[in-house]
């Protein structure tokens, strides 16, 4: 927050703003986390993304993510959160057979 | 947190890096990379009928100084640079032109007929034997000096390969035609950072725009340049499409460039040098010729 305070009145930041790097490899469904990293601006996450994230040729495509826009869940509200459905075994597809061509569940 | 990221973490080696693994030659060794291609794979290597070798031996030793050169001014970012991902940054755009310098300096050793391979031009030869433009031996200066020199020799050089990717020759076609991704990103790169600091603070202004002033008479040796003419590239055409991007960013970046330059006399082409090859190539060349067939 403090970051964008300074942003407001004008001052320089002391330190660029953080953000959460997602790459997609080559043959990746989805866009996985890989890291983090700092930049002045959107348009600098993405080439530094590049250049940090990519450069084993690890991706086809990248998501860079401003870190305080990420609404997080915090480890106080673990078992509120999560316990509840430890014991829910219906909850889980494992009553019927799924066909063996079927991808990606 | 801690532990939730750690999960995440793990989730993201085990799906990224798991299908890097199994990469199209199976090698598991992801840390290398996967899915690599010769970017000569399948180019003959016979010199075309038509081709002069001597011509072509003196563009690609041309060439390939240029690119060794910029490529160890940028390695001196390493532990310099103002951010760690720019000092990445630097590095992997120097990696690059040191890969175009290592292809180059094959096929130079296949045209001029001694077969001398890439380690003899770039640590056997003395400062007067290079040819690459004075421009890339200038010393590092500060970042804006960096990024200004950065943007006007990926412009130039892109605008050359550009044109000698459809050249006669087929290794030098197929180098410059790999050459023009790797350079739209260095131009790109350079081009966002100029325009930050010129359009930036009042202090990144004044030092962009000295920076610019002060590259303006070494860019007149890029424009004269005809080392590249007989494949397909004339000086004119490729100083012309040079000009149009750095008025295009400086026009952005909001920086004045000098109406009268006066151009630098002699040229690198020609093997007039400036006093600061000498000191980069002692260092670039020192362990090489301290231990000449070591291997690693």
């Amino acid at each position: 927050m403090s970051e964008t305070q300074g942003q407001a009145s004008g001052h320089p930041k002391a330190q660029w703003p953080l953000y959460e790097i997602f790459v997609r490899s080559k043959r990746g469904l989805n866009h996985v986390h890989v890291g983090s990293l700092r930049a002045a601006d959107d348009r600098m996450a993405l080439t530094h993304a590049r250049d940090l994230y990519t450069r084993r040729n690890e991706g086809v495509s990248l998501w860079a993510v401003r870190s305080d826009q990420i609404v997080a869940s915090t480890p106080d509200e673990k078992d509120p959160f999560f316990e509840p459905s430890g014991d829910k075994v219906y909850r889980h597809p494992t009553f019927y057979d799924i066909p063996a061509d079927i991808p990606h569940i | 947190m801690a532990a939730d990221m750690s999960e995440a973490r793990e989730a993201a080696d085990d799906h990224v890096y798991l299908s890097l693994a199994d990469g199209d030659e199976g090698d598991a060794r992801w840390a290398f990379g996967t899915g690599f291609a010769d970017p000569l794979h399948g180019v003959p290597t016979a010199l075309p009928e038509g081709v002069d070798a001597a011509a072509l031996a003196e563009v690609c030793v041309a060439l390939g100084d240029d690119a060794l050169i910029a490529a160890q001014r940028l390695a001196e970012w390493c532990t310099r640079a103002p951010e760690l991902e720019e000092e990445m940054a630097l590095a992997n755009i120097g990696l690059d032109l040191l890969g175009q310098a290592r292809l180059l300096y094959a096929r130079a050793g296949q045209a001029d007929g001694t077969g001398r391979g890439e380690d003899a031009y770039a640590y056997f030869r003395d400062a007067a034997d290079f040819r690459n433009v004075r421009l890339a031996e200038l010393p590092r200066g500060d970042f804006a000096c960096c990024v200004g020199r950065l943007l006007a020799q990926s412009a130039w050089r892109l605008a050359l390969f550009e044109r000698l990717a459809g050249c006669a020759d087929p290794v030098l076609a197929a180098v410059a035609a790999k050459g023009v991704k790797e350079l739209t990103y260095h131009r790109q790169y350079a081009a966002e950072w100029v325009v930050r600091l010129g359009d930036g603070t009042a202090e990144s202004h004044r030092r962009m725009q000295a920076a610019w002033t002060e590259l303006a008479p070494w860019l007149e040796e890029l424009y004269a340049d005809r080392t590249a003419e007989g494949f397909g590239a004339p000086a004119e055409e490729v100083a012309e499409a040079t000009r149009a991007v750095l008025a295009q960013v400086a026009e952005a970046a909001r920086l004045t460039t000098p109406a009268q330059v006066t151009a630098v006399p002699g040229t690198g082409r020609a093997g007039d040098r400036t006093e600061h090859l000498a000191p980069l190539l002692d260092e670039l060349q020192g362990l090489a010729r301290a231990h000449p067939e070591a291997a690693w």
